[in-house]
């Protein structure tokens, strides 16, 4: 298998070329999918978004935290089947405590400076993924796992 | 490289989208000869390089867009300039952008005073009047002063005012900027306006001119004396002088106002050859400019200076119901504030104190049926004169809140651009009074079981003299105050189960949380040289008058408004008493046609809302944005206020939703466990008595009262100002 290094460069620049991702969470077997502002740690163990606590994705992740998540660059034109990559993750949601927050809130306001005030709201609830496998898409059907657990 | 700054010698004729129309047209009368101050200009570049490497571009984007435009009241539209300022205030500039900007001014200005202006590109356009949407600052000095009001001329490209005017502007998120025009300040002894042709006459040209600076004659402080002098010739035709009392000089920072010298009283500021060597000057400019200008100039000494010339623009042309120059009018300056603030508290509440009780005394039941109705319309004149007073007079105070809100915030730079109301409360307002007293009441009833099940079954004067003392007390001081159709003691038995439901825990107006009054105010004072400190406290003071007047001036209105229900209410019962005419609802349109036997009775019922009856689908609202009003976080059940008898049956808990809260309805607030508005910003009514109380609070909420039912399960969340529509597990979690 190849190792994850061999895509850390592209994959970390590719995550930061993206601020919105689709997060997909359940609720009892029904999907239920949510564009969220997103952030990948340097190591690409963890992606980081913030959601408040009365969304039904927060609900949702809270009863099972199994998610999903796919980050692209379609610019929603037919020549996105050729040209349009995708990564999907998948992994497990956990809530980040406010007071151990540090590091993820860094990488998280690091680049999206402009939600401090958004996620500094007590009912805002920062949220790291714990990505066990990445999926990456390209021309359409090109389709690579990487598998971090 | 793009130029962040350039000199008047070095703007050209096509630079007008970089360095705005006040800056091209002040290097066009440099390049001319005329005698105009040294300055340079922060080209929009540095405004771009700022807002982008810094995020703020971003941060706007996410503040201005919160709501759509059309569905923003004025006030919230000032809130959100407010919450932008404050962005810009906090945000500090690149230091690469910062270390060139501050090499430039030190090379140039070093520690003489100078004027930032706004000089945005597009403003100053020859169609249409803008004057005054942006900021502008006098007597600055210091390379690290000027960087600081550079950012509020930056910020200014936002303004309350800009938002207002924005289609006429084309004020547009993603392409405008600002420049700022950054000008060697010259202390003239004497200024003024010249206007080449008379916006009213085209055969005049008009000079006004005041003894100091500029700003008391434009900001509307000073009276300018006024020539009118033929166009053609130059030759003055008029002199309309003033009473001279004061001038706007410079102080240690900005300009204030001063007393007038005696001997300077007496003399008008222009002699007749100064105002021939002013009109020369504006018409050497029209000679340039190929068209009429308005020029604002400065004598230092016997030398005449050019400070800004513009084309003469037309009046926008306003349209009957457009509401935004009379918001535009609620800027009131400090001075106006006082004067005000004299009116409404010793004028105007107590005269309205007497109107209320002048006609409570009237004996409405000796009166004829035709004399009822005479009554009934003059009340409602009455009450409609008093609205206008409101209008003129009590709206425009409440400037004086934001006025103290942006001095705040100006010199504390805090985290919350609202943290400035934490100071204003807790003033005693007339309503908080009321609650005390609704509350004083309910802890009798709750701690005395005989009373409480004697006033079950009897009237209050049998069940103890002394709350039914106290009783009477808040009912003669509070009972004829209106809301909607009914008047607050309209049924004693409402009133009385309201205080059942009030007994058990008691909701003391809690305050704010996090600084406690005095730290703020030390905080506040700590920030100003102890010369200016008297005059950091007069503005305090002002905006708490501004404050507690906002919430009391309704309180005093109400109590005439109860009078004029009062007298409808006698209408109705004695129409009750000839069937088969249907009373009950009817309103006070109609009630003294119908006592003097004319008119038709038209259905007074409520038209129906969509109610959505076999549908087959069904749309309902989950989240709703409105404006983070008041903090916290609440979950309960909605209890929707649409008349008078939804107050009544209040419960402990509920979260009161409503289109626009009244302080003739707030002494539910104290049930309450949040509060929902469809009318929206920070420092109305319901803002207000929310804070007093520490309840979470949205306003602006589009439609509350049509997506929210009464008995919905509501979550308030008060720190981002969203309302969540059924059950959400917000509160499991915290």
């Amino acid at each position: 298998m190849i190792a994850l290094e061999n895509h850390k460069a592209d994959l970390i620049s590719f995550f930061g070329s993206q601020p919105l991702a689709v997060l997909a969470t359940h609720n009892k077997g029904q999907p239920y999918g949510s564009l969220v502002a997103f952030a990948a740690t340097q190591d690409l163990d963890h992606l980081v978004f913030s959601t408040t606590r009365s969304t039904r994705k927060y609900a949702n992740l809270s009863a099972d935290p199994r998610v999903a998540m796919v980050i692209d660059n379609r610019s929603n034109h037919p020549s996105d089947l050729r040209f349009a990559r995708a990564v999907t993750a998948t992994g497990r949601a956990e809530e980040i405590p406010k007071d151990t927050s540090g590091d993820f809130l860094g990488v998280y306001l690091n680049k999206h400076r402009h939600l401090e005030d958004f996620v500094s709201s007590p009912s805002c609830a920062l949220i790291k993924i714990r990505v066990e496998v990445y999926y990456l898409v390209t021309r359409f059907q090109n389709v690579v796992e990487i598998h971090l657990t | 490289m793009t130029a962040f700054i350039l000199t008047l010698d070095q703007v050209e004729e096509g630079h007008g989208p970089m360095v705005g129309g006040k800056a091209l047209s002040l290097a066009a009368m440099h390049k001319n000869g005329f005698p105009v101050p040294p300055a340079v200009c922060i080209t929009v570049e540095a405004y771009r390089h700022y807002v982008a490497a810094t995020g703020l571009a971003d941060q706007i984007v996410l503040d201005l867009y919160r709501k759509p435009f059309e569905e923003m009241r004025w006030e919230e539209i000032w809130d959100t300039a407010l919450r932008i300022r404050n962005a810009f205030l906090k945000t500090p500039v690149p230091e690469d952008l910062k270390e060139m900007l501050i090499r430039e001014f030190e090379s140039r200005f070093s520690t003489q005073p100078v004027s930032v202006r706004s000089s945005a590109p597009g403003e100053d356009s020859s169609k249409t009047s803008f004057a005054g949407l942006h900021e502008s600052f006098v007597n600055i000095r210091g390379p690290q002063a000027i960087l600081e009001h550079t950012r509020l001329v930056w910020a200014s490209l936002w303004s309350d005012r800009a938002l207002l005017y924005r289609q006429e502007i084309g004020l547009d998120v993603r392409t405008s900027a600002m420049a700022v025009l950054v000008q060697e300040m010259i202390l003239g002894e004497r200024s003024g306006i010249i206007f080449g042709r008379s916006p009213t006459d085209p055969g005049l040209s008009v000079v006004e001119a005041v003894y100091g600076l500029n700003q008391g004659l434009v900001d509307g402080t000073i009276e300018p004396d006024r020539w009118n002098l033929d166009r053609k010739t130059g030759r003055i035709l008029s002199h309309v002088p003033v009473v001279r009392d004061k001038a706007m000089r410079p102080g240690h920072h900005g300009a204030r106002i001063e007393p007038l010298l005696p001997t300077l009283q007496a003399r008008p500021p222009l002699a007749e050859s100064e105002l021939t060597e002013v009109y020369r000057l504006c018409m050497r400019s029209e000679a340039i400019f190929h068209s009429p200008q308005d020029m604002e100039w400065t004598y230092r000494g016997r030398d005449l200076y050019a400070l800004q010339s513009r084309p003469i623009t037309t009046d926008l042309i306003t349209e009957q119901n457009d509401q935004r120059p009379w918001y535009l009018s609620l800027h009131q300056s400090f001075e106006n504030l006082k004067v005000l603030r004299a009116k409404i508290e010793e004028d105007l509440i107590p005269a309205m104190e007497q109107e209320a009780r002048d006609l409570a005394a009237m004996d409405l039941g000796s009166l004829s049926n035709s004399e009822l109705a005479g009554e009934i319309d003059r009340r409602r004149r009455i009450h409609r004169q008093w609205l206008d007073i409101y209008k003129r007079d009590c709206i425009p105070f409440a400037h004086g809140m934001r006025l103290f809100g942006q001095v705040y915030n100006d010199r504390v730079q805090p985290d919350d651009p609202f943290e400035f109301v934490g100071l204003l409360s807790e003033t005693g307002m007339v309503s908080t009074r009321r609650n005390e007293m609704l509350q004083e009441l309910a802890d009798v009833i709750q701690h005395d079981a005989t009373l409480s099940d004697c006033l079950k079954n009897e009237p209050v004067e049998h069940c103890g003299g002394i709350f039914a003392e106290k009783f009477n007390a808040l009912v003669s001081q509070f009972g004829d105050i209106a809301w909607g159709e009914s008047r607050f003691i309209q049924d004693p038995k409402d009133l009385l189960s309201l205080l059942m439901e009030m007994g058990g825990s008691s909701s003391d107006v809690k305050g704010q949380g996090k600084k406690g009054l005095e730290t703020l105010q030390e905080d506040f004072l700590s920030m100003f040289d102890d010369d200016q400190r008297s005059m950091a406290l007069d503005i305090l003071d002002i905006g708490r008058a501004s404050y507690r007047l906002r919430d009391d001036d309704n309180i005093y209105l109400g109590k005439i408004e109860g009078q004029v229900l009062a007298a409808v209410e006698e209408g109705r019962s004695r129409l009750a008493k000839q069937p088969p005419v249907v009373v009950k609802d009817m309103d006070r349109d109609h009630l003294s046609d119908a006592l003097q036997g004319e008119g038709t009775i038209t259905s007074q019922g409520k038209a129906s809302s969509d109610a959505g009856q076999g549908k087959p689908h069904f749309v309902a609202a989950r989240q709703i944005v409105g404006q983070p009003a008041g903090p916290g976080l609440a979950t309960g059940k909605a209890r929707v206020i649409s008349q008078h008898s939804d107050l009544f049956q209040f419960k402990r808990g509920d979260i009161l939703v409503c289109d626009a809260i009244d302080p003739g309805m707030t002494f539910v607030i104290p049930l309450a466990s949040a509060v929902v508005e469809r009318r929206g910003g920070m420092l109305i009514h319901g803002a207000i008595i929310a804070r007093e109380y520490g309840l979470p609070c949205v306003t602006g909420v589009t439609d509350a009262t049509r997506w929210i039912k009464t008995g919905d399960i509501l979550t308030v969340d008060g720190y981002l100002g969203m309302v969540i529509i059924g059950e959400s597990n917000l509160s499991h979690k915290t």
